[in-house]
């Protein structure tokens, strides 16, 4: 286990530390200077020569590469091009947001998915799965963006149930929770799909096997041999999918949040990008980058560690 | 739920392919009189800010989406081949490197790679193209490589090589149409992921330039007239949901008619 978790790591750096350069790198490779790219053609050679200094653009490519993740092990991303805040702290003022939405999203579509998919495959062919067959279709092929503007539309716009904007006053629990309402709903409806889909293909595959089977030949209660056979193995491809959901949420947390015009790290990307702040952009995405690394990493070795016939290989 | 799929399908491209017969107005002809317009006899689905007709808007925006689905779809299938057959029948060092590309590629959440790339060379259509591209690749060269492994080690690829064929031969007459039923099929599967990216990054306003009709063009257009004029925004989405929906369907149906051992990809 020790062995595996230190690859898995070793792994999820080498990822990050690709990632990092391939990003560096576009900057670079692109016909122009990063100055320009910056400041817009209009940029007077004056104001270019200045931004080129102060970000050590005249260097050699590889010390400022060095430079750059130099930087970044010690936690600094760089500085935003106009207002030379660091983006370090941008980024750590947004995150929370995002993370509350993004988890608001999980939690529901798990709460909401496992127990469907299960259900579908006790009571296989009832009315029940089959309906939740069809809807969970329906529900992974929506374009998340498309959900959350239509339900701006509808619960914000005009029945005016939910608020239409922003992330609730400060301070103020149960306004910030009627903000996530929508949001949350939009981002995490087609991820309830997969859910359904993946739990019940995976709850009929174990039903078939081996150990279950003596387990109803002991006559074990139905109950038991459920909950504390088959969905223990049901479960594990689970949690690789959560940890891959967790890229899928943060891309919808784009949208959501500019649809809601939300605070969060997805809409500071987004005026980033518009504005062709690139070192926001970049240190942005990279932030979510490792995130997201972060999790698939975590959900691999939660399964490695959950699933006895792993355990014991390793 | 194939044949609903199938008539959806069939419904949009002919509605793509015919587009300019079928709408009733020139999608850019402006109107600055009747801008904003609810819906009536002469505009079914009302008029935009500048008073263009929402519908032949919608219309024209069908052809846009399939044209870089199409497009796009194939052009990724081509380079997933030749990588995954690469990777597969290659070197192990190459197939290694690549795979790890790939794990890099998929490391990024999808719209944040878009963004990225777009802040470098900014928004245009052939930005759309190239980051559906990038995005979509890794899965294909995945599923070929596993493919070519899985082909390469059989006894007719050996009395092949043993008789003297060479690799391009060996690759390209023998493994290549092994590999080539699942690609088709996760190919059609992956028509309603790249509608969907694209018309995402025109609603970011980063796709399609204006005025082209976009579908995603159309949703960034209508979001800021929502509260008053709610009809641009119903009439984008519901094209784009009809196509994602409509391709998902046929999509599952054909995988499962032709290849019920990929029912667990998901």
């Amino acid at each position: 286990m020790l062995t595996y978790t230190l690859q898995r790591l070793g792994l999820a750096v080498l990822i990050c530390i690709i990632a990092m350069t391939v990003m560096f790198a576009t900057v670079y490779l692109i016909p122009g200077d990063p100055a320009t790219i910056a400041l817009g053609p209009r940029a007077t050679p004056a104001m270019k020569a200045a931004l080129t200094a102060r970000m050590g653009l005249d260097q050699p490519i590889v010390t400022q590469l060095g430079r750059f993740f130099g930087a970044a092990l010690q936690g600094n991303l760089g500085y935003d091009v106009w207002s030379n805040r660091s983006v370090t702290r941008m980024v750590l003022e947004q995150l929370p947001f995002t993370l509350a939405l993004t988890i608001a999203g999980l939690g529901w579509a798990v709460l909401l998915g496992v127990p469907l998919g299960c259900y579908s495959a006790i009571r296989r062919n009832s009315v029940i799965d089959r309906f939740t067959g069809v809807l969970s279709v329906a529900a992974i092929a929506m374009p998340s963006f498309v959900v959350a503007i239509y339900c701006l539309l509808l619960f914000a716009a005009r029945l005016k149930w939910l608020p239409a904007a922003g992330a609730g006053e400060p301070g103020d629990v149960a306004s910030q929770l009627r903000h996530l309402i929508l949001p949350a709903f939009a981002i995490g409806l087609g991820w309830v799909g997969y859910l359904a889909r993946l739990v019940r293909a995976s709850m009929l595959e174990v039903i078939g096997e081996n150990h279950v089977r003596t387990a109803r030949a002991f006559g074990l209660p139905e109950r038991w041999i459920v909950f504390r056979y088959a969905l223990r193995l049901a479960v594990l491809p689970t949690v690789t999918l959560l940890g891959i959901a967790v890229g899928g949420l943060l891309s919808g947390a784009v949208f959501a949040e500019i649809v809601f015009n939300r605070p969060g790290i997805g809409r500071l990307v987004y005026d980033a990008a518009n504005t062709r702040n690139y070192p926001v952009v970049m240190g942005t995405v990279l932030v979510t980058v490792m995130l997201f690394v972060l999790c698939t990493m975590i959900a691999d070795l939660v399964v490695a560690w959950l699933d006895p016939r792993v355990r014991k290989s390793l | 739920m194939g044949a609903l799929g199938l008539w959806l399908v069939l419904l949009i491209v002919f509605t793509g392919v015919f587009a300019d017969l079928v709408a009733p107005y020139d999608p850019i002809a402006q109107d600055l009189k009747g801008r904003l317009a609810d819906p009536s006899w002469q505009h079914w689905l009302g008029t935009d800010q500048l008073g263009r007709d929402t519908l032949s808007r919608v219309i024209k925006g069908t052809q846009i989406a399939l044209g870089v689905a199409v497009s796009t779809t194939f052009v990724s299938m081509l380079l997933g081949l030749l990588l995954g057959l690469v990777a597969g029948y290659g070197p192990r060092w190459l197939d290694n490197s690549l795979m790890l590309l790939f794990d890099t590629v998929y490391s990024f959440p999808s719209i944040m790679l878009a963004l990225a790339i777009v802040t470098v060379i900014g928004p245009s259509l052939g930005t759309v193209l190239l980051v559906i591209v990038i995005g979509t690749v890794p899965a294909y060269a995945r599923l070929v490589r596993t493919s070519t492994l899985a082909v390469k080690e059989q006894e007719f690829i050996a009395a092949e090589r043993a008789m003297g064929a060479r690799p391009p031969r060996v690759l390209f007459r023998h493994i290549l149409p092994n590999v080539i039923g699942p690609l088709l099929i996760i190919g059609s599967m992956d028509v309603p992921v790249v509608v969907t990216v694209e018309a995402g990054l025109s609603f970011l306003g980063l796709g399609v330039r204006a005025p082209a009709p976009s579908w995603g063009r159309i949703l960034n257009e209508g979001y800021a007239f929502i509260r008053n004029s709610p009809w641009m925004v119903i009439a984008a989405g519901l094209p784009l949901a009809i196509t994602t929906l409509g391709f998902t369907f046929l999509g599952e149906a054909l995988r499962d008619a032709f290849d019920p051992k990929l029912r667990r990809r998901f």
